[in-house]
């Protein structure tokens, strides 16, 4: 069961697509999960074929818990079997988020008899050891905290010290986590897990519950919840600093006006598409806004993947990622959004969407306010609000004019980065946008490459 | 266009903008942005659904006059006639 979302720590198979014996490719929508806040399509993280379905449908379990087993078509039939993608790290966005990889991880394994234990991490890899480890063994000697449980405890702010370790040589597992998050009594109980013994991995582990679907009046006071504990451990934790400025965003206006009135209508970009691209460019100058603060450090993001803040017509709201969204046209990049606003108020959100923002921009110029002082999402270290973009008195060669301007904040983590580096990202996306026709073209600075996380 | 009427058009339409919306309880004169909290996607997905509906094109500088059921009405009369 991925973790769909620094909230969510249990989630409910509603629906599988693939059955036991069938071919799944990565990145295919293999089943529906329900994380109570909505329904989210969730994707395979392996290239193999299903072996078995460990969560039958409509069985609720904890974040962590295998879903299916899957046989890697190239290891399947080798000595020494490895996991999917373990050993070379080679996939691309491996490691993006927080919660990419303990997504990952836990929800394929490649085969039974080898399959490590789920707190075993995505990172570092695992030696390719031809005799293979015994199960459970931790390979090297490695500090007793484990990845998973590390990201685990810090999407739920578990200190980890308090954290009671029951794995393999006294390792804090993610299921201790948890534990300690069940202990506290202002947080959603999660569902620990029985048992962490890498030989009993087994459906039976999870203890699943059945529970019915809930109502939409449920839904919505989930939503709300989640809402509230993200926020609340956002402003308890976070030392948020805050910067704004006024930018002159005529000639950008007009640019996209004579852009709109050539193309079809369905063709058309609307200028919140232009800010989101602006913003993502602008990010390369300052990575060090772009990523998660966690285990008390700053881990870059692999890629800028820009959250962006959904407003739901019922109320609450979701911020799903729009993946690489410096690296798209600023028409792949409307076409993404509109996409994405679409799915996302119809409840059909992906699970990497979710789960992988990098860096978060909301947007409430069309309810008309003038500035917005966002609150971070956890465990992302900034958050970028644009107001409304209207006409306001300009001071242009010592006379005031009238000028399209929006208001542009940026509320940005402290432990972080500081304030300079907060003013170089605003100057830097003050000067993209008066460059609209480059902005339009841009799509790829070939200075800026992929690489992988630094831990 | 079939049998639809105009009105029955600028209905469905706004119905696979806003599934969520009762689209026999709209006023008619009201601004829909305020009346069902659409946005500027919203009102985009409008001009699309509209231009799919009926072929007519809304350009931008228009968009203030299909913004009540009414005003779209009358604008979508007014270019295919």
């Amino acid at each position: 069961m991925p973790s769909l979302g620094a909230d969510m720590d249990a989630g409910r198979v509603v629906a599988w697509h693939v059955g036991v014996g069938d071919h799944v490719t990565r990145g295919q929508v293999v089943a529906d999960v329900d994380t109570d806040k909505s329904v989210i399509e969730v994707e395979v993280f392996a290239t193999g074929t299903v072996t078995e379905l460990l969560v039958g449908e409509g069985e609720r379990v904890p974040v962590g818990t295998p879903l299916a087993l899957i046989a890697d078509d190239a290891d399947a039939g080798t000595a020494a079997p490895s996991r999917p993608g373990a050993p070379s790290i080679s996939a691309p966005d491996e490691g993006v988020a927080p919660t990419r990889g303990a997504a990952a991880e836990p929800e394929t394994t490649t085969s039974p008899e080898s399959a490590p234990k789920p707190e075993s991490a995505p990172k570092p890899p695992p030696p390719a050891t031809l005799g293979g480890p015994s199960p459970g063994e931790t390979p090297g000697s490695r500090a007793p905290i484990s990845p998973l449980a590390r990201r685990k405890a810090a999407e739920l702010g578990v200190d980890l010290a308090a954290v009671t370790g029951t794995g393999h040589d006294g390792a804090v597992t993610a299921d201790d986590v948890a534990r300690a998050v069940s202990a506290r009594p202002s947080f959603p109980s999660v569902e620990a897990p029985a048992s962490r013994a890498p030989a009993s991995r087994a459906p039976a582990e999870a203890a699943p519950a059945t529970t019915q679907p809930l109502t939409g009046a449920e839904r919505q006071a989930a939503l709300r919840r989640a809402i509230a504990a993200a926020m609340a451990r956002s402003k308890r934790e976070i030392p948020h600093y805050y910067l704004t400025t006024e930018i002159d965003v005529a000639r950008a206006m007009s640019w996209l006006a004579g852009r709109n009135s050539g193309v079809p209508v369905t063709a058309r970009v609307l200028p919140v598409a232009l800010l989101l691209k602006a913003t993502a460019v602008a990010l390369r100058t300052t990575p060090d806004l772009n990523g998660f603060w966690e285990d008390d450090g700053f881990r870059p993001g692999s890629a800028i993947h820009l959250g962006v803040a959904i407003a739901l017509r019922g109320g609450g709201l979701v911020a799903p990622a729009i993946h690489d969204a410096d690296r798209l046209t600023l028409e792949e990049l409307m076409a993404a959004l509109r996409d994405l606003v679409g799915r996302a108020r119809a409840g059909r959100i992906r699970g990497a969407e979710m789960s992988d923002p990098t860096v978060t921009v909301t947007s409430l110029g069309d309810q008309g306010v003038d500035v917005v002082a966002p609150v971070i999402y956890p465990p992302q270290v900034a958050i970028v609000g644009f107001g409304r973009i209207r006409e306001r008195a300009w001071v242009d060669g010592g006379r005031v004019v009238p000028r399209s301007t929006v208001i542009a904040t940026l509320a940005a983590d402290h432990r972080a980065s500081d304030g300079h580096r907060g003013a170089i990202f605003l100057a830097e996306l003050d000067r993209l946008l008066q460059e609209p026709e480059a902005l339009g073209k841009e799509h790829e600075n070939p200075e800026w490459t992929t690489r992988e996380a630094e831990d | 266009m079939s049998d639809e009427t105009l009105e029955s058009t600028v209905l469905r339409v706004l119905g696979e903008v806003a599934p969520e919306v009762d689209t026999a309880n709209v006023d008619p004169v009201e601004d829909l942005r305020d009346q069902l909290d659409l946005d500027s996607m919203d009102i985009l997905n409008m001009a699309i659904g509209l231009f799919e509906a009926t072929g007519v094109e809304v350009p931008e500088s228009d968009y203030p006059r299909i913004v009540t059921i009414s005003g779209a009405v009358d604008y979508l009369a007014e270019r295919m006639a």
